[in-house]
């Protein structure tokens, strides 16, 4: 009896000439969200696509809820839900009908109505179920998808980009509709290109880029390789950059921005004592700031396509 | 219930949910034979009443109007993602496109009825026995077949929906230039010998022929061959499309 829910070894997948996954290892476990972060054209889609069927790998092996997508595709289906990047509805069918549509293709239950007036309620669609689906907003759309998709009651759910677009607020109730699923044992593989979003949600993350993981772990775990908090001190003239940087030797100066990025915690102390060395040196910064990393971080120093130096 | 007839229940729900498809399949054949016979109809010497002569050519526009909606219907379910969703839960590819051409061939025959009835009322006065109706809907069935598969075809290959709604134009316009409306010896040279030769003049002469009693057998075997080799065509296309897209 294995915990995994996904694993991943070696997946390759090239278009022609252009290698879209280059040796892909991954291992969910089961009752977990995993999240796959990446920028547009990491590769996270085809991921999706590769483990949920729709698309064969080059090479490498895939296991979803225990069966192999190429040789058992038909039993990986039967235990995944997939809510793809563009909501899959049908527009001129209403919401209740959307759901009717998915009741009837799966299997026979006898418990479709029940479902479908369920799955309105908790997602709050009963009001507009009656409606066609071209009159719904994105936050709606997005969660009639979800609810389609959670018909068949699947084991393990993907969701790609499943709040790209949608304002903050439909992405808030998504993140809690999200975290709901998995209260009740599914396995969530979640991508995005939100760093928040993989950081509020997943309890794993693989950070992907052009077709490779370049790493894996906790956000916490993530967190800590990268360069840890700093305070960043912003000065009136280039002579007090100067003075300031003798003060505080390991610190690094940006000359450009008359700024200084002082390493260190930030606890009130530490803090204390450093505001205290400035004004014994009669210095007196112009901006203080306090930067703690976040995903952003991590992403940026992982990656290596960086805005600033993450060093 | 099985996957075709849901797929089929879907797509008859888009179908009345659209009143711009229904005018296109249904009326606009009507308006033309009602614009043809009323204002051209005395222009052209045919020989024959003229409403006995364009109301088979009309037959034909009536299967042709109707495949911009196929087309761009098609066209949405593999554009819009939908066409994923199906995917993982093992709706097969014929379910999905069995479901447009049964759709498709319905709203055909649903159009040539009602063409028929106002043709019917405008005078049109046939001589076909009940096996020669029945080889008309034969006809259109067999017609409505090979254009739907084509333009599923069309339909799939298409980049968005708007382009699939342009790539049934064609079919639209090619009735115009075959002995639909006026006979292909009255056409200057050069199109001439195009009507005559194209797929729909010996369908339109079939038709002719079997609602005038006295079928051609050299016209319905050509008939017959053009529509079973262009829906072979469109089946093959269609298919390979659906692998390569979905």
């Amino acid at each position: 009896m294995t915990t995994s829910a996904i694993a991943v070894s070696g997946l390759r997948k090239a278009y022609k000439d252009k290698v879209v996954l280059d040796g892909i290892d991954l291992d969910v476990r089961a009752g977990t969200i995993f999240s796959l972060l990446g920028p547009n054209g990491a590769g996270k889609t085809t991921t999706v696509n590769v483990l949920s069927t729709l698309v064969t790998a080059d090479g490498g092996t895939v296991r979803v809820a225990g069966h192999d997508a190429r040789t058992d595709a038909r039993s990986v289906r039967a235990a995944i839900g997939v809510t793809g990047q563009f909501a899959a509805v049908d527009e001129l069918l209403t919401g209740r009908e959307n759901l009717r549509l998915m009741v009837d293709l799966g299997p026979k239950t006898g418990r479709g109505r029940r479902i479908i007036d369920d799955l309105l309620e908790r997602f709050d669609l009963t009001e507009a179920a009656g409606k066609p689906v071209s009159t719904y907003s994105g936050g709606m759309r997005r969660k009639l998808d979800l609810a389609m998709t959670l018909v068949g009651e699947p084991r393990v759910i993907f969701l790609d980009e499943p709040t790209t677009g949608l304002d903050p607020r439909s992405r808030r109730t998504m993140w809690t509709i999200i975290r709901d699923l998995v209260a009740d044992g599914v396995t969530i593989f979640l991508t995005t290109q939100y760093l928040e979003e993989a950081d509020q949600l997943a309890d794993r993350i693989a950070v992907l880029d052009q077709g490779r993981i370049v790493a894996q772990g906790t956000p916490d775990e993530l967190k800590r390789r990268i360069p840890g908090t700093h305070v960043r001190l912003r000065f009136a003239s280039s002579a007090d950059l100067t003075a300031a940087a003798v003060l505080f030797p390991g610190s690094t100066r940006d000359d450009e921005a008359l700024a200084l990025r002082i390493p260190g915690d930030t606890g009130t102390r530490s803090l204390r004592a450093l505001l205290d060395r400035l004004d014994g040196n009669s210095l007196a910064a112009e901006e203080f700031s306090v930067h703690t990393p976040d995903l952003d971080d991590v992403f940026l120093a992982l990656t290596g396509h960086t805005t600033e130096p993450a060093k | 219930m099985n996957h075709s007839t849901v797929m089929l229940r879907r797509n008859l729900t888009h179908i009345a949910r659209n009143p711009m498809s229904l005018f296109n399949s249904i009326l606009m054949p009507i308006l033309l034979l009602v614009m043809f016979v009323y204002m051209f109809g005395d222009a052209f010497s045919v020989g024959v009443d003229y409403v006995d002569y364009a109301t088979p050519g009309l037959m034909i526009m009536a299967v042709c109007y109707g495949l911009g909606a196929t087309a761009t219907a098609v066209n949405s379910d593999m554009t819009k993602g939908i066409i994923n969703r199906f995917k993982v839960m093992d709706v097969s590819r014929d379910a999905v496109l069995n479901g447009h051409v049964i759709t498709g061939v319905a709203t055909n025959l649903v159009a040539n009825a009602a063409l028929v009835g106002v043709a019917l009322a405008m005078g049109f006065a046939p001589a076909a026995g009940l096996l020669d109706w029945l080889g008309v809907a034969g006809m259109i069935l067999l017609l409505g077949l090979a254009a739907s598969w084509i333009t599923i075809a069309l339909g799939m290959a298409a980049k968005s929906p708007e382009n699939a709604g342009m790539a049934a134009v064609p079919m639209v316009m090619l009735p115009f230039f075959s002995s639909a409306l006026v006979p292909a010896e009255m056409m200057g040279a050069g199109l001439r010998e195009f009507a005559r030769y194209q797929p729909f003049t010996p369908i339109i002469e079939s038709l002719r022929g079997l609602l005038n009693g006295a079928p051609q057998t050299g016209d319905v075997v050509a008939a017959v061959a053009w529509c079973v080799g262009i829906a072979l065509i469109g089946y093959l296309w269609a298919s390979a499309t659906f692998k390569k897209r979905a």
